[in-house]
Parts: structure tokens; C-alpha cells; sequence
């Protein structure tokens, strides 16, 4: 414990500096540069308000501001996760170097995806003037909720990116997983309205990206207060998942540079 | 004699030789006896007091460097300790390194920062580092766009440049052209006149060994053979590789 904040001051420095380069060579790496970190967000909004508002005619309320949360936050959570499983490969330059600890890369991934999600919600932040959503000082509320999105991310990801060095087709399974995840956590409907009776209010509280993306979309679109019950449930149950996490990869982090 | 930089005490290290496995077997991996061992390290001691320069000598697959990376912090020892008095430490090896998608540059800071230097240090010493790489222009652009001399050179670079009080070397005394070669030789050869610098060298090539070392440790399957001078060790050690031929 004393240990895991002692080393996050010490390569802080480190994970601010690597997140921004990586960003940079992705800048430098690519065609239309920055424009892509608006750009894919975007293409798929308007690809889903296609299929659901123009083909099944969805009747929810400024429908493209609504989809534009779910995917923002769907797409945090779905890139972070995905990549945590070949953290380590990734980094193996590094790993086979010298010592690091290796919840590092898990934050380094956090922070350029974090990055990417803050675009993405000043996309939101337009579209909201555009589509005329009332303001309310709820968006505030906003904050604590990826909070506890974040910490529940970096428990997920640091177990993750442990089973992931020696299990070889974990990105398998994690793929399938992730997509019932995105069917599962309303996306493109409201669960609250679609699901009826108590399969709805169980995936409302049990899978925590439906969860939290009902709750941004309560504080962003409709002016509601958070369920600050549920939301300190999941805190704690996210510190629980990172603690866990962060005690496999302290027992294991020296021997992942003798398998990759 | 002078303090003790690294002491090494009945270091054991053993390679589990599991690979990525499919997600069917772990399950019975759970349960898997430790048949599948390979005890590269099994039971070195040693002591090497601030400011030496010892060499490490050996056949291939003797455990060097295995060793060295333990050292480094890389590897955690399955049995025994490593005590590096506080020391910081860096390894310079062929082949691994750095970030291919980022400059030159970038790996330098990343780098440094990483050895636990501030960003202001790496910067103040930024210039110098540039300049003993030789990369010029080369330095913005990323580092897989390399030649392997370069990518070498700089590694070489950043560690000579920013001092650790323990330099690790494994087998990089070859890198580069001739001129670097020399240049790095030289370079070697100042920072070891440096009183505090601990430095272990792992090399194949027994001028390397004889030129720069105080003290040579023979490391043969595991474990120690011989310590000594290095004159002593090294002529033993090429008449033992020659019996075997």
C-alpha cells in the first residue's frame, strides 16, 4: 500500500511523459493527425443514429447526444481494457530493461485514452448547444462518476494485464466478452425503458457500465442527481479490484520478463 | 577495502519454462508440479566493493546474464538476496531498449526518467548525449527508423551520459563503427577512473576483460568456477574453452 503510492510520485513524471509521446507518435504516425480523435467518435454516432433513430425509429429524447455518451464512455472503458491484456508484450522493451512497476503502463494506457475521452466529451459539450439540451449544474456531477469509472477501470485492468502475460488467448475471450458487455450496458437504447421489469434494474446495477452510463446520461441530459448509493458501491468495489490487483503484480511483476 | 556497493548472497534463479498457454490448461496448470524448471543461477555469492571493476566470463547459456538482469532488478531471486547498499543502477544491453514508435529524443527522456533522474537533469545533459551518439538530425525522427548501429550508439550514449553508480554491461563494447568503438572504449575507460563508479562487465572477449578489470568472476553453469585476477582467471578460462573443443 505504502509501497504503490511511493512509486506512483516516483514515475509519475514517467507515465505523464510516456502518455504524451505516445500520443504525439500517433499524431505523427497518421494521415489526418489529430482529426481521427474526433473523427471515429463522431462516424460512429452518426452510424448508429442511422441504424436506431432512422431504421427502428428510437424515440428517446435528443437521440444523437445520447448515443454520443454511451459510446464516449463505452469506448474509454472498451479500448483500456482491451489493450491491458498485451501491456506487458508492449512494453517489453522496457520490461526486459530495467525495473519498473508495472501498474505504470496500466495508468500510461489510462491517461492516453483519458486524453481521448476528454475530446470526445467537448464533442458532447457542442452537441449539447446544437441540440439545445437544457444545462444544469448536474454535468458537474460528471466527475465523481468517471472517478469511480477510473478506479474500477485500473482494478479491471491490473488483473487483466497480469493474466494476460501468461495466458496467451485471453484477448480472445476478452473480445467476446467485451461485446456482450456493449449489448448488455445500452449503448443505443435506455436500459431503464427497454429492459423490462427486473432484468433491467438488475443490469442497471450489476453491470457497472450500465450503471454508469445511465448515470452520466442522468446527469448530462436530464438533470438528475447520481445514485451516490450505488456509486459508492462500485467505488468500493473498484479499490477492492485495485488493491487485489495491485498485490498480484507486485508478487509476480519480476517474473513477466522471463516469459515474454 | 572500500564499502560495499553490491553484495549477492546464495543467488538462485530458475526459469519456469511456461509459455502463453491456452486458456483450456490453466486451468490443470493450477496444480502442475515444478517439473518444468530450468535453474539458470543455483547459489552465487559475491561481494564487490565500491569503485571495482569486475568482469564476468563464461560459456553461453552459463547464467551471465541472468545474473546481470537480477542485479538490475529485473528478475527477482527465487532463493537468496541482492543488496545494493542504495545504489542506483542501469543495464546496458544489445538488442532491448526502446520505444520503436518514438523519437530518439522521447527515449532519451523516457530513459532517464525511468533510471529516476529528473526531467531537468536529463535536459541539462541532453546536448552531451545528443552530441556522443553521433545521430545528428537522426534524434527527431522515431527509433525504428534506425540502423542497428545507431539504435546501440544511443543506448550506449544515454547510460554513459547519465551516471548511475552502478553500470551494468552486457556484451556492448562491440557496438557501433570503428571510430565509435574507440570513442566508447575511451569512454569506458575515463568513467572507470571515476573512484565511485561500481561497474561489472559481462564480455566474451578476454582484451576487454584484461584491459579494463580489476577482478573477473567465471561463472560456469551456475555457479562460480573461479575468482581472481583477471590475468590468472582469463588464461584458465581460454584453456578450459579449448580442452572442450
Amino acid at each position: 500500500m505504502k509501497r504503490f503510492f511511493r512509486d506512483l510520485k516516483r514515475y509519475f513524471r514517467y507515465i505523464l511523459f510516456s502518455a504524451k509521446s505516445q500520443l504525439k507518435a500517433e499524431v505523427s504516425n497518421s494521415y489526418l493527425n489529430w482529426l481521427w480523435w474526433i473523427l471515429e467518435p463522431l462516424c460512429f454516432t452518426v452510424l448508429y443514429v442511422f441504424i436506431f433513430q432512422v431504421l427502428f425509429k428510437s424515440k428517446e429524447q435528443h437521440f444523437p447526444v445520447f448515443v454520443m455518451v454511451g459510446l464516449t464512455v463505452w469506448n474509454y472503458f472498451n479500448k483500456t481494457v482491451k489493450n491491458s491484456v498485451g501491456l506487458i508484450k508492449k512494453n517489453r522493451s522496457v520490461v526486459t530493461r530495467i525495473y519498473v512497476p508495472k501498474f505504470v503502463f496500466v495508468l500510461v494506457d489510462m491517461f492516453v485514452n483519458t486524453f481521448k475521452m476528454l475530446i470526445s466529451f467537448g464533442i458532447i459539450f457542442i452537441m449539447m448547444i446544437v441540440f439545445k439540451v437544457p444545462f444544469g449544474l448536474t454535468i458537474l456531477y460528471i466527475i465523481p462518476i468517471l472517478f469511480v469509472l477510473n478506479v474500477l477501470i485500473f482494478g479491471f485492468n491490473t488483473i487483466l494485464m497480469h493474466f494476460g502475460v501468461f495466458v496467451g488467448d485471453l484477448s480472445n475471450i476478452m473480445n467476446i466478452l467485451l461485446r456482450f458487455l456493449f449489448y448488455l450496458s445500452g449503448i443505443f437504447y435506455s436500459v431503464r425503458k427497454r429492459v423490462p421489469g427486473i432484468y433491467g434494474k438488475l443490469l442497471l446495477k450489476f453491470n457497472p457500465m450500465a450503471f454508469i452510463i445511465n448515470e452520466s446520461r442522468n446527469v448530462l441530459l436530464y438533470r438528475k442527481t447520481p445514485d451516490f448509493r450505488f456509486l459508492t458501491a462500485w467505488l468500493v468495489v473498484g479499490l477492492l479490484l485495485s488493491g487485489v490487483g495491485v498485490w498480484i503484480i507486485y508478487k509476480n511483476e519480476n517474473s513477466y520478463a522471463k516469459v515474454i | 577495502m572500500a564499502e560495499p556497493a553490491i553484495t549477492v548472497q546464495d543467488l538462485h534463479i530458475r526459469y519456469r519454462t511456461f509459455k502463453p498457454v491456452p486458456i483450456r490448461k490453466t486451468l490443470s496448470m493450477l496444480k502442475k508440479s515444478k517439473k518444468d524448471l530450468f535453474h539458470a543461477v543455483r547459489g552465487i555469492s559475491f561481494e564487490i566493493p565500491q569503485g571495482q571493476i569486475v568482469g564476468i566470463i563464461g560459456k553461453n547459456g552459463s547464467g551471465k546474464s541472468t545474473l546481470l538482469r537480477a542485479i538490475a532488478g529485473i528478475y527477482s531471486p527465487d532463493e537468496g538476496k541482492i543488496d545494493l547498499h542504495g545504489n542506483t543502477v542501469s543495464l546496458l544491453s544489445i538488442g532491448v531498449g526502446f520505444q520503436a514508435n518514438l523519437t530518439g529524443y522521447q527515449n532519451i527522456l523516457l530513459s532517464g526518467l525511468l533510471l529516476g533522474f529528473s526531467e531537468k537533469h536529463i535536459r541539462s545533459k541532453m546536448k552531451e548525449i545528443i552530441e556522443f551518439s553521433e545521430l545528428g538530425s537522426f534524434i527527431h525522427k522515431p527509433v525504428k527508423t534506425y540502423s542497428s548501429g545507431m539504435y546501440s550508439k544511443l543506448a550506449f550514449s544515454i547510460t554513459v551520459i547519465l551516471e548511475t553508480d552502478i553500470l551494468l554491461i552486457d556484451e556492448v563494447l562491440s557496438v557501433g563503427d570503428v571510430a565509435f568503438k574507440e570513442k566508447s572504449y575511451n569512454r569506458m575507460k575515463k568513467l572507470i577512473e571515476d573512484e565511485k563508479r561500481t561497474v561489472i562487465i559481462v564480455s566474451h572477449s578476454s582484451k576487454t576483460i584484461r584491459d579494463l578489470c580489476d577482478h573477473v568472476i567465471w561463472v560456469h553453469n551456475g555457479v562460480i568456477k573461479r575468482t581472481g585476477k583477471p590475468d590468472e582467471v582469463v588464461d584458465e578460462y581460454n584453456k578450459f574453452m579449448k580442452v572442450r573443443k
